[in-house]
């Protein structure tokens, strides 16, 4: 006898119960939203670009035409800001992506293989573990010299970034390697490859994820960090090269609060969401990081009361 | 005879042998000379790998800054290769024996100052600044860390944790801007850049002493500020998930003051992890640190790698990233030196 299969489609999209989840998600969506139409809308709605010069005076501060000022070449913050956000979040999608498709294949290999093979690949692992990887991505982004614009520059972070999100996996694959289910499949005579495919990674899951979406906010800092040493393009607007310019004209003994203000606090911003995001999941996963609420108390009270009525 | 004379010998030697290359220590030691070694071979490999030739480029910035003997091109050779450098392998050998005789070559930006008198001078700066600021950020974090964890979910804890995962995402730079911006450009209470009073004397004074430490509160108070975040959050959540612990319980039931049951079970355990995971934080908080050198002109080891880069002057950026990785290892093997010793199961030799 078959189960009549239904597909039950849920009557609205679910919003996700967790406070913290929810204002993350909605940060995130913002700034996606800014990046995809945020400078057409800027050049509509104000007239800006991010590379028209002399658009305003040199370092005016905000006003109507300029909502965040100018910088000494008088080009509107806004309009760098928002074509920044575009940048700097295709910057940090590609390294994330370069960053965590590593951070999995070496996580996953060193973890499940044993022997020879498996040892050496954990050492390889481990000691691009310690080696710093700022100073490291600085050094190989200078020897290219800002040539390859921003796809190099993510390039080169996902080559560098992955050590952190391969040990987490490594360890979760060692883990898991010893669980019942993957025995069982081993024992069955599966494939190493199906068994990786099919039984391991479906249960990393939720950890790719994460470490993607830690991976997109660590490679935003990384291009900050880079372009702000100046082993970037400094020819290409995004929140890292705004800053360098911000620092390298002077803008802190101008007073220019507003040219570096607001790239730095989008970094932040982003950040947040992706930490947010992550403690609220942490939560909703793991019951005794839950706050012990007043509200959750007044509530099993109520729940309690009411089923008292009730009967 | 003489065999049977030999072979009681050998087993007290070969056990003690085995306890030592069996011991946690010695695969530690082992460990961290392979990376050092790893960090000393992407050094050497990087400029070979990369397109383009930095060893004819260096070689020309040379020339236009003052004749170059043969010797000193013989120097960029051997440190970045280059067209007629010979085979890889002797290249190799004649890099490490340079490392080894402490000879990077000449810097371009400070031409003719050696590489290795340029990094000396910035070393110490960083090194004094960035331990003292990460010594007071991880007890500072960690002790918050511990007292937020502890009631998860109450006023502190509400405040502390969203406010950390804040600051914990700003960049190291943009804070160090801020915190100029106010405490030395708005209101002028702290010098805005430099590592000492211009017109003080380098030495063992009082008066540089004093100037230097005025210097240093901005650079280090971005530090702190930025890296107590981290070591907060991670502190925070291994705390309340420890705190359900069947030993906490106990050490509760047997009546002990909350302050004991934290510092004497809890805290104890939850701390852990935060030191064996120093090495990825050591990394950032060196990586940030670099960058919020540049903000205050600090006299550090980023400003110098700033220059570097600007100049395009690679033997600096080569000595300047050999130093700052094999100083970072070197940290990370004290972290892991304590976390022998915090950890006793660590020590039992299986």
């Amino acid at each position: 006898m078959r189960l009549p299969l239904r597909l039950r489609l849920p009557r609205k999209i679910r919003r996700p119960r967790n406070r913290k989840v929810a204002v993350g998600l909605v940060i995130l969506v913002v700034l996606v939203v800014i990046a995809i139409i945020g400078p057409a809308l800027v050049s509509a709605l104000l007239g800006q670009t991010a590379g028209r010069l002399h658009a305003g005076g040199p370092l005016e501060p905000p006003s109507g035409r300029h909502w965040l000022g100018t910088t000494t070449a008088g080009e509107d913050v806004l309009a760098q800001l928002v074509t920044g956000t575009r940048t700097s979040l295709l910057v940090g999608l590609t390294g994330g992506a370069i960053s965590t498709t590593l951070a999995v294949l070496l996580g996953v290999i060193s973890g499940y293989s044993t022997g020879k093979a498996g040892a050496a690949l954990t050492a390889f692992v481990n000691v691009f573990l310690v080696i710093p990887g700022l100073p490291l991505l600085i050094i190989i982004a200078s020897y290219t010299q800002g040539r390859g614009g921003w796809i190099m520059v993510a390039l080169i972070i996902g080559l560098t970034s992955w050590p952190g999100g391969a040990r987490v996996k490594r360890a979760q694959t060692l883990s898991l390697r010893n669980r019942d289910f993957v025995q069982a499949a081993r024992y069955a005579g599966e494939s190493r490859v199906r068994i990786v495919l099919l039984e391991v990674a479906p249960h990393l899951a939720p950890l790719i994820a994460s470490t993607f979406l830690f991976a997109v906010v660590s490679s935003i800092a990384a291009e900050a960090g880079l372009n702000f040493i100046g082993a970037g393009n400094p020819n290409t607007v995004s929140w890292g090269t705004m800053l360098f310019w911000a620092q390298s004209q002077g803008a802190l003994l101008s007073g220019a609060w507003w040219w570096f203000a607001p790239p730095g606090l989008c970094i932040a911003l982003i950040g947040t969401a992706a930490g947010l995001i992550n403690f609220g999941v942490d939560e909703l996963s793991d019951p005794r990081l839950r706050a012990r609420s007043p509200r959750a108390h007044r509530k099993a009270g109520r729940a309690t009361a009411a089923i008292a009525e009730a009967s | 005879m003489a065999a049977r004379a030999t072979a009681p010998a050998r087993t007290p030697v070969s056990g003690a042998l085995r306890a030592l290359t069996g011991s946690v220590a010695a695969k530690r030691i082992a460990f961290y000379l392979v990376a050092g070694w790893a960090a000393i071979t992407l050094n050497f490999l990087l400029p070979r790998l990369m397109p383009g030739d930095p060893a004819s480029a260096i070689l020309l910035k040379m020339t236009e800054l003052g004749p170059v003997s043969p010797q000193r091109e013989a120097v960029v050779h051997r440190l970045f290769g280059g067209a007629n450098s010979g085979p890889l392998w002797d290249q190799y050998v004649s890099y490490l024996g340079g490392l080894f005789r402490g000879d990077f070559g000449l810097s371009i930006a400070f031409y003719p100052t050696p590489v290795t008198d340029v990094v000396i001078s910035g070393f110490w700066w960083t090194v004094i600044l960035v331990g003292s600021a990460t010594v007071i950020a991880f007890v500072v974090g960690t002790v918050l860390g511990a007292i937020a964890g502890w009631r998860p979910g109450q006023r502190f804890d509400s405040i502390a944790s969203p406010l950390s995962i804040f600051v914990h995402s700003v960049p190291y730079f943009w804070i160090a801007l801020i915190l100029a911006f106010v405490f030395a450009f708005q209101w002028g209470w702290l010098p805005l850049a430099g590592g000492a009073g211009r017109n003080v004397e380098p030495g063992f004074t009082a008066a540089f002493i004093g100037s230097a430490l005025e210097h240093a509160v901005l650079p280090a108070a971005t530090i702190v500020l930025t890296s107590i975040s981290g070591w907060l959050i991670h502190m925070r959540n291994m705390t309340a998930s420890v705190i359900n612990e069947d030993y906490v319980l106990l050490a509760r039931a047997k009546g002990l003051p909350n302050s004991r049951v934290i510092s004497g079970y809890a805290a104890r355990n939850a701390i852990l992890p935060s030191i064996s995971g120093f090495a990825v934080s050591i990394g950032m908080v060196v990586g940030g640190s670099l960058l919020t050198e540049l903000v205050f002109n600090y006299p550090g080891l980023g400003s110098l790698l700033n220059q570097a880069i600007l100049n395009l002057d690679y033997p600096l950026m080569q000595g300047l990233f050999l130093v700052i990785s094999l100083t970072v290892l070197a940290i990370n093997f004290i972290a892991d030196s304590i976390y022998v010793l915090l950890d006793p199961r660590t020590r039992e030799v299986s």
